[in-house]
């Protein structure tokens, strides 16, 4: 084919951009990461016991059998029964929606409170950013394990404590790193042009400045999930958070805990797998988020943070959350 | 860096680590007051007469408004007097005393087992890219960040307690042998040695192994991805390739020119992995029995033993801006542009 015949007198050289939508974005995106599709593929799979789990269970998930009490795995038990009977695996696919459920609250509600502390302390500066930031400091002085366990003391045990406790933990990071990009955003052309056609102060942090910010806040809450369930299992696993005899993971293992000395392996290792299985897939979801090119791809590519600036500025989150 | 500005620095600092840990100790209590009943009540039983009751209330202030509690507690404090602990009825200072060292050791070698075993790796990782021994720390730090800490203890013992026998249960620190060791160090390690008993030296490394290996595995995981992070950024940079053209050999350049840089970085996430270890490492002390500062705390949260918590609040704060103030002056000394 000659030169000639494709730029046709009149016609522009560069050929149209194909039209993309986000979700082809996402996909070509995920064609060549392998690590993200992987934990995506776990991440649907839990959503999915969670959805589906109580419908696709072969037995009752507390249905005491003391007759099969404690029967390593078979054909009948994949995952074998716990100490009263009750099919392991059946519990670990439906104790998906509860902790599931416990983890996005938590991060739901960290992330809204954090957000809005850390930007309103970075938007309007001063006094009030002075005392927000030291008492986030007095937060960050206690390990963070020892604050959700005084948190959960204090309100009983409960779904509720563990949302609220494994959301009080993580508050601190998510308003350091908000007034961190606050303080860089508003300080841009984009703020200082929307300020001089007269745009309120509120109205610029909610229509201007917050967008701008939200990226890095996206991938810190994802990796977040993934903390998250291992703190809400540890404290259900010392009995501070949901109480035997419980679906969920922490509980699980805590039961299998009381029967270790008879060697009944199985109670404990594969809630535990779960709960592994679960985070892993939590944290590549996100690992490949923010690294190299793939990036403005990313469906939120509308946010215009630069990929290297929300990358040190979760980093330096995440290395206070390990 | 006139050493006597780093001493007025690190006054500085030092100062500034008390209002941190009296706001630290106003929280502990709001959060202790609030929650309805009286310690007092629990700890005294059904049987005990209305006139005790009272009296014991009162030894305790928890006859009193919330704010004279934080007084009379702040004025014990400055004669260094932490109050007494309802379960153990001992001085909270002498409980603490007793089993920070327990918590020390376990961390420290945890600590250093990890450090040991996480910079090599990803220093590795850094220089071999994409090779088998990338995905070994890629391996590593996925897995150290996704189990459970007290999930991995658990299946460690099942192994290598219950399974092949090799190691003592989760028993305390001492393992097999039920021998009373006279602290001198507080660390066992080291206290049997000096007295030169070789055969308890041998149950307290074993004792050590599982719950040290756990935690150790889990701290690692940060730092080894820190490490090859860091140590890749740093290798790409222009003065490693003037260094590598000089003609220096490929070890020097690594480990004293690359690592030298990435250190700040690296041991920012070493303090911060062994602030949180030395604060919290619950969980591992309750799987393994280990007698420490974690199960103290644990056991005091149970039993709302006031003082204990508070006790524990305020060492554990202490110790974690102890660690970051550390961790900066190791910075000043490490990179002369720091300035302070």
């Amino acid at each position: 084919m000659a030169i000639e015949e494709i730029v046709a007198p009149g016609s522009s050289i560069a050929a149209p951009p194909p039209v993309v939508g986000r979700f082809s974005d996402f996909v070509y995106q995920l064609r060549g990461n392998p690590a993200t599709f992987a934990g995506l593929f776990i991440v649907a799979l839990i959503f999915l016991s969670a959805l589906l789990g109580p419908v696709l269970a072969r037995y009752d998930p507390y249905g005491v059998n003391l007759g099969d009490a404690a029967v390593p795995p078979s054909f009948a038990h994949p995952f074998g029964t716990d100490q009263y009977g009750e099919d392991v695996l059946t519990r670990v696919v439906v104790a998906a929606r509860l902790d599931l459920i416990m983890v996005l609250s938590a991060v739901v509600l960290s992330t809204v409170i954090g957000v809005t502390i850390g930007a309103l302390a970075g938007f309007f500066g001063h006094f009030f950013d002075e005392g927000v930031m030291r008492s986030q400091d007095v937060l960050q002085a206690f390990p963070r394990f020892v604050f959700a366990m005084a948190v959960a003391w204090a309100l009983g045990p409960g779904v509720i404590t563990v949302i609220v406790a494994t959301a009080a933990i993580n508050i601190p990071g998510y308003a350091r790193l908000m007034r961190g990009l606050m303080l860089s955003v508003k300080e841009s052309q984009f703020a200082l042009a929307a300020v001089a056609v007269g745009n309120s102060r509120w109205r610029l942090l909610w229509r201007h400045l917050l967008p701008n910010c939200l990226t890095p806040v996206i991938v810190l809450s994802t990796l977040q999930c993934g903390f998250t369930i291992l703190e809400a299992a540890g404290l259900s696993f010392i009995g501070l958070g949901v109480r035997v005899p419980t679906a969920e993971w922490g509980v699980m293992i805590s039961m299998g805990l009381q029967d270790f000395l008879q060697g009944h392996w199985w109670i404990y290792t594969f809630p535990g797998l779960a709960i592994a299985v679960a985070v892993l897939g939590f944290n590549c979801r996100t690992s490949s988020i923010p690294s190299g090119g793939g990036y403005r791809q990313c469906p939120c590519s509308r946010f215009r943070i630069s990929a290297r600036v929300s990358f040190s500025a979760v980093a330096s989150c995440v290395s206070w959350t390990a | 860096m006139g050493s006597t500005r780093l001493l007025l620095y690190a006054a500085r600092r030092l100062l500034f680590i008390v209002p941190v840990m009296l706001v630290a100790l106003f929280l502990v209590f709001a959060l202790t007051r609030i929650v309805p009943g009286n310690p007092i009540d629990r700890v005294a039983g059904p049987y005990i007469s209305t006139e005790r009751r009272a009296e014991l209330k009162h030894l305790a202030y928890l006859d009193r408004p919330f704010y004279e509690q934080f007084a009379l507690y702040l004025r014990d404090l400055s004669h260094g007097d932490m109050g007494t602990s309802y379960t153990t009825a001992q001085d909270v200072s002498k409980d603490l005393r007793q089993r920070f060292p327990a918590t020390f050791e376990l961390v420290t070698y945890a600590m250093l087992f990890a450090v040991l075993a996480a910079i090599p790796l990803g220093i590795a990782a850094a220089i071999k890219k994409d090779s088998w021994i990338d995905s070994v720390a890629r391996a590593v730090s996925v897995l150290g960040v996704s189990m459970p800490i007290f999930w991995l203890g658990l299946m460690l013992l099942y192994v290598f307690f219950y399974y092949l026998d090799w190691l003592p249960g989760p028993v305390g620190r001492t393992g097999s042998a039920t021998v009373f060791v006279k602290p001198i160090t507080g660390f066992f390690t080291v206290d049997s040695l000096l007295t030169g008993n070789f055969d308890l030296f041998g149950q307290v490394v074993k004792a050590l192994a599982l719950p040290c290996f756990t935690l150790g595995f889990v701290a690692m995981a940060p730092i080894a991805r820190m490490t090859r992070a860091v140590m890749v950024e740093v290798l790409q940079s222009d003065y490693i390739r003037t260094a590598r053209s000089l003609g220096l050999p490929f070890r020097v350049v690594v480990l004293r020119h690359a690592l030298k840089n990435a250190m700040i970085p690296i041991l920012t996430i070493i303090a911060a992995v062994y602030g949180y270890a030395l604060g919290g490492e619950v969980l591992v002390e309750i799987i393994f029995s280990w007698p420490g500062m974690g199960q103290y705390s644990y056991n005091a949260l149970l039993s709302s033993d006031f003082p204990a918590i508070q006790g524990f609040v305020l060492l554990v704060t202490f110790l974690y801006l102890v660690i970051y103030l550390c961790l900066d002056i190791a910075n000043a000394a490490l990179d002369p542009r720091v300035q302070y």
